[in-house]
């Protein structure tokens, strides 16, 4: 049963996947991960994927993320059919409109955390004053803004997963794609990087779709999804 | 951050491999720049601009004596200020140190020379002792003689009349230099050329080469062509060509320089390229997740290509600069320390050979790399497979 938020959030879709199917060639093999799936993520939603592992979870996020495309079938972000974008044009895309969190930060060791974060703005039109501004308005999102100077090794497990947070966030896009960003922090800390992604998506109104293992961290999204075989089983609820 | 100092930052990722690789473009292009200069140097052809001196030597070879007969011809031709020759004298000091000893008049190598400084009563019993020998200041102080003391040298070519090859001389003068750079070529010894003549064994009338001391510098390849055209289809034919065309002929004599210089800069540039390719290659390997995670950001494939791409050429520009920068003072001290008898220069011609041999190198060891991480994708990059 949906809260009223959710109710009215179902109204407007962004994300549709329509039976999308997708398999990969293993060596002579080709392995089936995802049978005629389909789905919708209303606007403002906060859903996480779950399923043993070899479900398909991560597939179908990296497909609704642009990372991949799918063999067979539609998938509509934002009104926009990425399926049928080209790798040039599904990096602008990406660029334009997804944020990306993983689980073990993946952020360039050699930058510091405002210079992690500015990365996504090199590819837009902002001067350099304006990326700064940017960067400065993420990082205290995150609640890093002091340590902002610092390298990566700097920083502490939670503290490096909040950068990678603001850099998803420092280009506004309206999907954030979470794949376990919790899955290497211990459970306050996870709890923390939780809590953010909340008020991001109800405060700032940013669409998440998160992957876990972890039933405690999927009860911060709004719906869980299960997936097995490359199928969706349920849906559920998770506590408001 | 701009993309520039994104692609600075990485180069410093691990800065000990970095600064290593670095050192050893450095060090190739140092080489490439004082080789190269080498290079141009034998290839070139004659350039007669500002000679004031000429050597005559036989066509064929100059180790083939000319005759002294030759002299008064030469001594003729419009622009020939003063003439004098030069035997060499093949001189071995002590068990095996070769020096340069030549026989010569005494009085006509003061007027080529001027540049040779020595007081008069020096010259005058260099020409008044038939036994007697100057020598250059280095060369003086390099073997501790003193003038007065009796010198024994041995020729590798000239046996006395009773075939000793050991011959006694007096030290009558040492000559400085007019300038630095004449100081440092005050190696060679000289004997009076009229005792030479008469006591050794074989190799009578025999000049060697003669010198000319031009009147007019603007006149040398008009007096060089006159005197060639002279001895033409004579048994005596000569090749006449500058002082400096000339010692670089001498040296020319070990082997062919242009193409061992060549084959040395091919060695070291393979080498190079070898070292800088793996250590792009090595750099590439290790940041394959960071190169998809730009992926994901929203960096095309060509971006990604570009980015290192730019890396290369940036280890290769920084690299072969410096080298370059290092070689062309260093060439000019070379130069100066042969008393300009070896002129390195690291000009402009090798500067440019320079800079398309980085470009090349940029290219060459980028590549690969490049369109390995161009080619990636993300979903197998970030799977680690």
């Amino acid at each position: 049963m949906l809260s009223p938020h959710g109710r009215q959030l179902m109204s407007e879709a962004m994300v549709q996947v329509r039976n999308v199917q997708k398999s990969y060639v293993r060596g002579k093999q080709t392995v089936e991960v995802l049978h005629g799936l389909s789905l919708d993520i209303p606007k403002g939603d906060f859903v996480a994927l779950m399923g043993p592992s070899g479900s398909g979870k991560t597939t179908l996020l990296n497909l609704i993320g642009g990372l991949d495309s799918p063999t067979s079938g539609e998938i509509r972000v934002g009104g926009e059919r990425i399926d049928q974008l080209s790798g040039g044009r599904l990096a602008e895309w990406r660029a334009r409109n997804v944020g990306f969190v993983f689980q073990f930060y993946n952020l360039m060791p050699v930058l510091t955390a405002e210079r992690n974060v500015e990365l996504p703005l090199l590819l837009t039109k902002l001067s350099a004053a304006q990326r700064r501004k940017s960067v400065a308005i993420a990082l205290e999102v995150v609640g890093l803004a002091d340590r902002a100077r610092h390298k990566p090794k700097e920083l502490s497990g939670g503290q490096e997963q909040r950068v990678a947070i603001a850099r998803a966030l420092v280009s506004d896009p309206a999907l954030l794609i979470c794949d376990e960003p919790t899955g290497d922090l211990d459970r306050k800390t996870a709890d923390e990087i939780l809590g953010l992604l909340q008020v991001l998506n109800r405060e700032h109104g940013k669409t998440i779709v998160m992957v876990t293992h972890d039933p405690k961290a999927a009860g911060f999204a709004n719906r869980i999804l299960h997936l097995e075989k490359g199928q969706l089983l349920e849906q559920a609820t998770a506590a408001a | 951050m701009t993309r520039t100092g994104f692609v600075i930052a990485n180069l410093w990722r691990k800065k000990t491999r970095t600064v290593l690789t670095l050192l050893s473009i450095v060090t190739a292009f140092l080489l490439f720049g004082l080789l190269q200069a080498v290079n141009v140097l034998f290839s070139a052809g004659a350039d007669f601009i500002g000679a004031s001196r000429l050597v005559t030597q036989a066509r064929v070879s100059f180790t083939q004596s000319l005759p002294m007969r030759l002299l008064p011809q030469i001594e003729s031709v419009p622009g020939v200020e003063h003439v004098m020759w030069q035997q060499w004298f093949g001189a071995v000091y002590q068990e095996n140190t070769q020096l340069i000893f030549l026989a010569t008049d005494p009085a006509r190598l003061r007027l080529v020379y001027p540049e040779y400084v020595m007081p008069d009563a020096e010259w005058k019993a260099f020409e008044q002792t038939r036994t007697g020998i100057i020598v250059g200041r280095n060369l003086a102080n390099q073997h501790g003689w003193k003038i007065g003391q009796k010198v024994p040298i041995a020729s590798n070519i000239f046996p006395q009349q009773d075939g000793s090859k050991n011959w006694t001389f007096d030290l009558v003068g040492i000559y400085d230099g007019k300038d630095e750079d004449w100081q440092r070529n005050t190696n060679v010894g000289w004997i009076n050329f009229a005792y030479f003549d008469e006591a050794n064994q074989f190799g009578r009338g025999l000049a060697g080469t003669y010198t000319i001391k031009l009147a007019d510098v603007d006149q040398a390849q008009g007096v060089a062509q006159t005197i060639d055209a002279m001895f033409e289809n004579s048994p005596d034919e000569t090749k006449t060509q500058t002082e400096k065309d000339f010692n670089i002929g001498f040296i020319k004599q070990i082997g062919d320089i242009g193409l061992i210089v060549r084959w040395i800069l091919f060695a070291v540039f393979f080498t190079l390229l070898l070292v800088v390719g793996n250590t792009i290659a090595q750099s590439v390997r290790e940041r394959i997740p960071e190169l998809a995670i730009l992926k994901t950001l929203g960096f095309k494939d060509g971006s990604v290509l570009g980015f290192v791409l730019a890396e290369a050429a940036a280890l290769c520009v920084i690299g072969g600069l410096l080298g370059l920068a290092i070689a062309t003072p260093l060439g000019v001290a070379i130069t100066r320390a042969t008393g300009g008898n070896l002129p390195i220069a690291v000009d402009g011609r090798v500067w440019l050979v320079g800079g398309i041999a980085i470009l090349v190198l940029s290219l060459a060891v980028g590549l690969l790399p490049a369109l390995r991480a161009k080619r990636l994708t993300i979903v197998d990059a970030l799977a680690g497979r």
